[in-house]
């Protein structure tokens, strides 16, 4: 291993520490710039919404900030926006994440307010109103998009109804509409707690210090009926293409989205199904499927591939914009891409170049705060150990030219495919 | 805050800003040219974004596509991006793989092949970007409003252009423009990051100092004459919510009511500031008298440094279930009250204590450091970002009631609606 690699963060500069109610807290400092970043996640996703109440996990984190037993809305944001610091929650598939970013000397405040938003939130009736308003708003817009269209019919092709996955985390606009508070309280009771939960500060703090406020704000956090992250129902490969076309008056260009359920993270031949798709959809300005379908036949302004992973499993997709009379031969162009790359094993230049952009990038990643806690965030969710990134160059040179083929003869298939269209009216013939 | 900056003009015009920072093995490498949609004739709308994308068709030293490798393959980060007032290009390298970025920068602005059938091919790439923005309602909203604020200058037509000049726009004018722009004496270059000041300036000394100065473009000279009157501008087409959009005529970037303005823009709609980073807004005058009211589910504002006088943006989202009629009541309220003074000490305060916060973080990544040196250099000199915080501190409460009376007059905006013709109704 090089100077380099060692200056890379690992098992000497991030310091890790679980505390007995399974929250798991680390720490890397940073003194060259004045901020601090909090990263993290507590396991209480989209995948425990009520079938009729889906959505609820989305609504409920951004109403976290709204009230807690000791602040008013007005004196959270106050205490927020005064001082230029910023705290977000989003609801995920798997967990409710959030982040937030300060002026070092103002890490208390910020760990003061995560930790009463997350355990004694006091969702006001007003605000559960007015958030279910943006939502609905929100949920509208998007709906006119033909790239939130054609991802929302996808993943309800992609994966069985009993699978979290085929849904959207955010809801629909009737089930957003029809949540109630009680639902929203029952929800926080129930799965919010300390088992699972992760939290990364990185910044220029002192790392005993964190350790000190994160013991005093949540030591003493136990939820007993907090349940574990259940597995998911299995998903099976698709064995016959699943096509939809979604008519959206109005819209000039139809997005396409056509894929697979992929591996997730933990799976072994996750990592040459990560450099597989780059090679097919992301290297050099898109890969193959940018080369064939934007500059080859200037049919599209984008169209790439995007591997999910994740718990999962994530979908292993390609995604196209294009212009409603090009989609015929998108989808060919797109289909001969996916022929090519689970007939032929790839160059070895190209196989070179791409694990050259995953070794090479990583100065750049890891120049901010916030990806090296993305990066450690990621470490600690999937297990990878302290010294993944000192591990990094060893794991991506040793995939083979073989294993690319293999990875992508594992899921895909250019005749097997779930495949959305959304985009202008369609004939009768289509 | 002490320049570390250093600045030179080489012999052709090329001006060059260096500084170091070795907090990480990364350098951030900008040519920043000083065109974009404000340079523009109609006929020719949308040229400048049209060149851009010419600029990644190849050279003879690096062919179409293969940038896009060579800069993946080495771990880098690359784009470009055309706006009202200039083009950019940067590459964000692994310091040690600097290079390569410096030597396609210099190849380009000189050598840049504008092959005649990559130009037909990227028509339809160029026209889909369009077709794309299309989809969205916002789009339809800005380009009308903006073009019935500004009659002449040339701020009043999308930096996209309009349909049918990119249906008729032909290879000739795309390369007179690049000949004309994209000349040393035009351009700005800056390098952030990890390296030696002298060892950068001779390499680029040694790229760049060969390509020959062109003649001095020609100055914009269409400036928008004084508005007499509010304008009010209707879109209506599909779309599932209503928007409201305000344009207030604004001063330029380099002026110094841009600074008070930008600070009545954080008590309006929130802070916002150099760097790309933003906060939260739920705490200002708008976000309370609109969303807290559950009239609108969003409002947001910007002032924008330009070279020319360009606009204070306010956009509120309608909420599902209210009118336009009833968001611009209560945007107009609002806007009188801080128009008649009453912005406090305490709102003032905390706008700059914003900034500052604002101001740190925009100033940790490498890449943010090196676009505002190019930017502030642009429309002013880099000592406008070097000194923001200073001046930004000297503003008093006098300049900023000041500034809100003078620029917050209704016969000074465009007002604009977009109403859905489906979904739900007024």
């Amino acid at each position: 291993m090089d100077a380099y690699q060692h200056a890379l963060p690992g098992p000497d500069d991030i310091t890790r520490r679980e505390f007995p109610n399974g929250l798991a807290v680390l720490v890397r400092e940073n003194h060259h710039a004045q901020s601090v970043v909090l990263t993290g996640s507590l396991n209480a996703g989209s995948m425990f919404d009520p079938p009729d109440a889906v959505g609820l996990a989305s609504f409920l984190a951004p109403l976290l900030l709204r009230g807690t037993e000791s602040r008013d809305f007005a004196t959270i944001h106050e205490l927020l926006e005064g001082s230029g610091t910023s705290l977000h929650m989003s609801g995920g598939m798997h967990t409710i994440g959030f982040g937030g970013k300060s002026l070092a000397e103002d890490l208390p405040v910020l760990l003061d307010l995560l930790a009463e938003t997350l355990r004694s939130p006091s969702l006001p009736d007003e605000h559960v109103e007015r958030l279910r308003g943006q939502i609905v708003t929100s949920i509208k817009i998007h709906e006119q998009d033909t790239r939130y269209m054609a991802g929302r019919v996808f993943r309800r092709l992609a994966y069985p109804p009993e699978h979290p996955y085929s849904r959207q985390t955010e809801g629909g606009v009737e089930t957003v509409s029809n949540i109630t508070r009680t639902q929203l309280a029952d929800f926080h009771r129930q799965y919010f707690g300390p088992q699972g939960m992760i939290l990364i500060v990185v910044g220029a703090i002192k790392t005993d210090d964190v350790f000190q406020l994160v013991a005093d704000k949540f030591g003493d956090w136990v939820n007993p009926d907090q349940p574990v992250l259940p597995d998911l129902p299995p998903v099976a490969a698709i064995n016959a293409p699943r096509i939809e076309t979604f008519a959206m008056p109005g819209k000039s260009q139809s997005d396409i989205v056509l894929g697979v359920p992929g591996p997730s993270r933990f799976v072994e031949d996750w990592q040459a199904a990560n450099l597989a798709n780059s090679i097919l959809g992301v290297f050099g300005m898109y890969g193959r499927i940018g080369a064939e379908v934007r500059e080859k036949h200037g049919m599209a302004y984008y169209s790439y591939s995007r591997l999910d992973g994740g718990l999962g499993p994530g979908s292993w997709r390609v995604v196209a914009g294009v212009n409603p009379a090009n989609v015929d031969r998108a989808l060919e162009a797109i289909r001969g891409e996916i022929a090519r790359i689970t007939t032929e094993v790839v160059d070895e230049e190209e196989l070179d170049d791409n694990k050259a952009n995953f070794m090479g990038r990583l100065p750049i990643q890891l120049e901010s705060n916030e990806g090296v806690a993305g990066s450690i965030l990621t470490m600690e969710r999937y297990q990878l150990g302290l010294d993944y990134l000192w591990r990094y160059a060893d794991v991506i040179r040793a995939v083979t030219r073989e294993d690319i083929l293999a990875a992508a003869q594992h899921y895909l298939n250019p005749d097997v495919y779930a495949l959305a269209i959304a985009g202008p009216e369609f004939d009768a013939a289509e | 805050m002490a320049s570390q900056v250093t600045r030179y003009v080489l012999d052709n015009g090329l001006t060059v800003l260096l500084k170091e920072m070795h907090t990480a093995p990364v350098i951030s490498w900008w040519v920043m040219y000083r065109v974009g949609s404000r340079n523009e004739q109609t006929g020719q709308t949308g040229v400048s974004h049209w060149v851009e994308h010419m600029m990644f068709k190849g050279t003879e030293q690096f062919p179409a596509g293969v940038l896009d490798k060579a800069i993946d393959r080495e771990g880098g980060v690359w784009n470009a991006q055309t706006s009202f007032d200039y083009t950019a290009y940067f590459e964000t390298m692994p310091a040690h793989r600097i290079d390569l970025a410096l030597q396609a920068e210099a190849d380009r602005m000189a050598n840049a092949l504008f092959d005649p059938d990559e130009v037909e091919a990227e028509r339809t790439v160029i026209i889909s970007e369009r077709q794309g923005s299309e989809n969205s309602p916002m789009f339809w909203l800005y380009e009308e409003t903006r073009a019935a604020a500004f009659r002449v200058h040339p701020y009043h037509h999308q930096i996209l252009g309009d349909m049918a000049d990119l249906q008729t726009m032909t290879r000739d004018m795309l390369y007179q423009h690049y000949r004309t722009y994209y000349v040393p004496n035009n351009a700005i270059a800056v390098a952030v990051g990890d390296f030696d000041t002298a060892e950068m300036l001779a390499r680029i000394e040694a790229l760049y100092g060969a390509i020959p100065a062109g003649p001095e473009p020609p100055p914009v000279t269409r400036m928008e004459p004084p508005q007499q009157g509010e304008r009010t501008v209707r879109v209506e087409r599909d779309g599932n919510a209503s928007y409201v959009y305000l344009a207030y005529r604004a001063p330029q970037g380099a002026h110094p009511d841009w600074l008070k303005l930008t600070l009545v823009d954080s008590v309006l709609a929130g802070a916002s500031a150099p760097g790309g980073n933003s906060l939260g807004n739920k705490t200002s005058r708008l976000y309370k008298a609109l969303v807290e009211t559950e009239l609108a589910t969003g409002v947001g504002g910007g002032v924008y440094p330009s070279i020319d006088p360009y606009l204070f943006n306010i956009v509120a989202t309608v909420r599902d279930g209210r009118t336009t009629e009833e968001v611009q009541s209560a945007l107009d309220a609002e806007i009188e009250r801080v128009r008649h003074g009453d912005i406090t000490q305490t709102e003032l305060d905390k706008a700059k204590k914003q900034a500052k916060a604002l101001f740190a973080y925009g100033t940790e990544s490498i890449s943010g450091q090196a676009f505002w040196l190019a930017f502030s250099e642009n429309f002013s000199s880099y000592t406008w970002y070097e000194n923001f915080l200073e001046n930004l501190d000297a503003v008093t409460l006098e300049d900023v009631q000041i500034a809100a009376q003078q620029y917050l007059r209704r016969s000074q905006r465009t007002v604009g609606w977009f109403i859905p013709t489906n979904g739900q109704e007024d």
